[in-house]
């Protein structure tokens, strides 16, 4: 029997980082009259399907792959979510 | 001498450097596909400019992975001499052959356009024939070339000597928060580093652009020298 698991993965620039994306969304929205709005920050959300019944153990793999590719952990950081 | 040239899908200033280490340096020049994990016997691995894998998720995040890259890592492992340049040392800090990463620049812009860089380490196999202060200039051409790390390996990297160039004003002067000499934000003004043994040296600018007195600033050629001593050495 194989099941999989939904998985999302969150990848955010870092707190100290400088987020010129982020910065540019901010400015637009205020240009539209959005002037309520602060410290904008432009992330990932990065989606799979993977094999596996355990989410214990999807969580410890995928954690593998974010600190191998998905994220550099340099200027970023990630949130997983798995779910059955 | 003999030089191998990788290439990635995406990568667009191999020519350049084809050119420069065949034509202008006379030396033995392979150009490696990607998916290669053969990259022959060279004396020098080059990483050269360009948008590998189409920049996706991270600028050289795909690259690192691929079989070329992996010889190349185990190549400078037995202290091969690798240069990256642009998009290639984006792909070496990707990889983790050099530290620190590259940002958008602080103007939110891609930058193409003529900068100045003064030589501040000699101990690497890409400075050792130029002298500590000389200036080249040659153009810039990115929008992710704003130089990050942490705190505590910035420190390293200075205590070590390994920034071996710095952007700067015409006649030499650094000034990190000054945007004419220092375009695109980078740290302490960096615009390249070497690993700790100096075989692996990356930076974003392109000296393989103002190799040749037609193509370079205001008739001079000095971004041929760095090269130039490399093809010199045994």
């Amino acid at each position: 029997m194989s099941s999989h698991m939904k998985v999302q993965v969150f990848v955010r620039l870092k707190p100290g980082v400088l987020d010129v994306q982020g910065k540019a969304v901010e400015h637009g929205l205020h240009e539209m009259g959005f002037g309520d709005v602060h410290s904008v920050r432009v992330g990932k959300l990065i989606e799979f399907d993977c094999a596996g019944a355990a989410a214990a153990a999807v969580q410890a793999k995928v954690k593998q792959m974010c600190d191998a590719l998905l994220a550099n952990t340099v200027i970023e950081s990630y949130e997983i979510k798995v779910q059955g | 001498m003999k030089v191998s040239v990788v290439v990635f899908p995406g990568t667009n200033c191999e020519h350049d450097v084809v050119h420069l280490y065949q034509n202008l340096l006379h030396c033995q020049v392979s150009v490696v596909w990607h998916r290669q994990a053969d990259i022959g016997s060279p004396d020098l691995v080059i990483v050269p400019g360009g948008f590998s894998y189409g920049d996706y998720l991270r600028t050289g995040a795909l690259a690192k992975i691929s079989p070329a890259m992996k010889s190349i890592a185990a190549f400078a492992k037995q202290g091969g001499a690798v240069l990256g340049i642009c998009n290639g040392f984006q792909i070496l800090c990707e990889a983790g052959m050099l530290p620190g990463v590259l940002l958008v620049n602080a103007s939110q812009r891609f930058l193409s356009r003529f900068v100045h860089i003064r030589v501040e380490s000699t101990s690497s196999f890409f400075t050792k024939g130029l002298a500590k202060g000389e200036i080249i200039t040659c153009p810039i051409a990115h929008f992710e070339g704003n130089y990050f790390v942490e705190e505590d390996e910035l420190k390293r990297l200075e205590d070590n000597d390994q920034v071996v160039f710095r952007y700067c004003s015409p006649t030499g002067e650094v000034d990190p928060f000054n945007r004419e000499w220092n375009p695109n934000g980078s740290l302490h003004a960096i615009a390249g580093i070497r690993s700790k043994e100096g075989n692996i040296v990356g930076l974003m600018p392109h000296p393989e652009r103002a190799a040749e007195k037609l193509v370079g600033f205001i008739g001079a050629a000095t971004g041929l020298r760095p090269f130039a001593a490399t093809a010199s050495a045994p």
